[in-house]
């Protein structure tokens, strides 16, 4: 069924009966040309492209729980394209090109918001920082606007630009950026994949790889064998333990990233804040509670929970950078598993398994990532070939020694 | 998540900074590079027990090798580092 208004004012006035279930829930079949595993955003969007743009009929996503029920239903929802290193620039910036066009290629209502993505800087050498970042964000096309604090506080008059200790000395916007609601866009692509053929099968885990001759024939699940011609796996947080299934060792780690919310309140916050000292990053969703996170816990977990000091460390940076928010209630909080890679950005690439594709190491940033990591694996896994706005993202690159570290820390993935 | 070092004894692990796997104790030699891309950047990251390189940054300082559940956080050994190099060799 095509979404419209004039659906909506017809369905209306019929009692709402004519809305049918969005996708099938369909039997396993014995096998597959492409079997992808993990039905999250990453994992649908590929099933979405490798049907829609590569014409492939014979797919299927397999998910361990239900559809959308990870990390894609659990994170900040910020989408921005404000990298700095080659390969993730010219990746992020795809991608939100992507978003803008999305709900109109799904025919669904992702809730996309270009409310602006503002990072702060707080002394010279940050605001020096951010300048670099913001050249080389328009050199790539994308926007960017450099801001004096005078600037800043015209935009977000609420801030605390007086702080002795973090004053605010500049910022970096990105008017393009913003947030979406992240359920929808998970919806939205097994909806677009469900109508093009793709079978969603969920509650159905993986649990081995049948590997004949080092190539891939099929997987193990909990629902019996599934042939296969090509797997991809598309699994964060558990991308180790997959891929161990078949043999690989990644160069990734898992931590536990926290996130919270607040009770709903007025609207307040009208963009997206990152705070330059200390890892804090705050928007408010337009049901009205502020969402925000902080860094990663510091050590590898695989609890999907975190612990209190950064809770707490999270609260302070909150109250250092917008005193204001320390009246409103948390109502939430959460923990997801991040695949942290060695040098803080992902990889989609093939494994040394013929037929075995890897889309994994999103770190923190895999919902901004959806859209075009979607159709670049879409694309790999079709073709053979690497899309060319995600050539860089190499399995291998840590051995060649061509490494993107967006951050500048090194194989610390507890610094990423 | 609390840390027993054996110097200073039972603290909170805010005390102690986190540097990674244990396996960094095992370095190869620099000629050989598969064995030293290994050891920089490849990671087993088990769900369940797994041996860390922990510092006690705000204590004595010692490097510690302490053995944790990834999972419920459980803490069931904790070394100084350079006793279990010396035990290694």
């Amino acid at each position: 069924m095509h979404y419209s208004a004039l659906q909506i004012l017809k369905n209306g006035l019929t009692g709402n009966k004519g809305w049918k279930p969005v996708w099938r829930d369909p039997e396993p079949k014995k096998s597959y040309d492409i079997v992808i595993i993990g039905g999250g955003g990453h994992g649908l969007a590929t099933a979405y492209y490798l049907a829609k743009t590569h014409g492939i009929q014979n797919i299927a996503v397999l998910e361990k729980g239900y559809l959308g029920g990870g990390n894609v239903g659990r994170n900040t929802t910020i989408v921005r394209a404000n990298y700095l290193l080659d390969g993730n620039l010219e990746f992020y910036s795809h991608s939100l090109k992507l978003w803008e066009n999305l709900e109109q290629e799904l025919n669904y209502n992702a809730m996309l918001s270009q409310r602006g993505c503002l990072l702060l800087a707080h002394n010279d050498g940050q605001f020096d920082g951010l300048a670099r970042r913001g050249n080389a964000n328009l050199a790539t096309g994308d926007d960017a606007v450099l801001m004096s604090a005078d600037d800043v506080r015209a935009f977000t008059p609420y801030l605390n630009f007086d702080d002795a200790r973090f004053p605010i000395r500049g910022g970096l916007l990105q008017r393009t950026g913003g947030t979406a609601r992240h359920d929808a866009v998970a919806w939205g692509y097994a909806r677009g994949a469900d109508m093009r053929g793709v079978d969603l099968i969920q509650n159905c885990e993986v649990t081995g790889f049948r590997i004949e001759g080092g190539k891939i024939k099929g997987v193990e699940t909990s629902r019996g064998y599934i042939g296969a011609g090509k797997v991809g796996m598309s699994v964060a947080g558990r991308t180790s333990q997959v891929a161990q299934m078949a043999g690989l060792r990644l160069p990734i780690e898992s931590h536990v990233l926290q996130a919270f919310v607040t009770e709903g309140v007025k609207p307040v916050i009208d963009t997206v804040i990152s705070f330059g000292m200390g890892h804090f990053y705050i928007s408010q969703s337009d049901k009205g509670g502020l969402v925000f996170g902080g860094d990663i816990d510091g050590y590898n977990s695989y609890s999907q929970r975190g612990n209190l000091p950064m809770v707490e460390h999270v609260a302070e940076a909150g109250m250092a950078l917008m005193p204001m928010i320390g009246k409103s209630r948390m109502l939430r909080s959460w923990g997801g598993i991040m695949d942290m890679s060695m040098d803080g950005s992902p990889i989609i690439d093939k494994t040394p398994i013929e037929g075995l594709f890897l889309n994994g190491g999103w770190c923190y940033g895999g919902f901004k990532a959806v859209p075009a990591a979607g159709a670049a694996f879409a694309h790999l896994m079709a073709t053979g070939e690497k899309a060319t706005w995600a050539t860089k993202f190499n399995l291998n690159r840590f051995e060649t020694g061509h490494v993107i570290d967006d951050e500048g820390t090194g194989a610390r993935p507890n610094q990423h | 998540m609390r840390i027993s070092c054996p110097h200073c004894g039972e603290r909170d692990h805010r005390e102690f900074e986190y540097l990674g796997s244990a396996k960094l104790l095992e370095r190869p030699d620099g000629g050989d590079r598969a064995a030293f891309h290994d050891y920089v950047f490849q990671r087993k990251n088990p769900t369940g027990e797994n041996a860390e390189l922990w510092q006690h940054v705000m204590g004595c300082s010692a490097w510690l090798h302490v053995v944790r559940n990834i999972t419920t956080h459980e803490i069931t050994a904790v070394k100084l580092a350079r006793d279990v190099k010396a035990a290694a060799r």
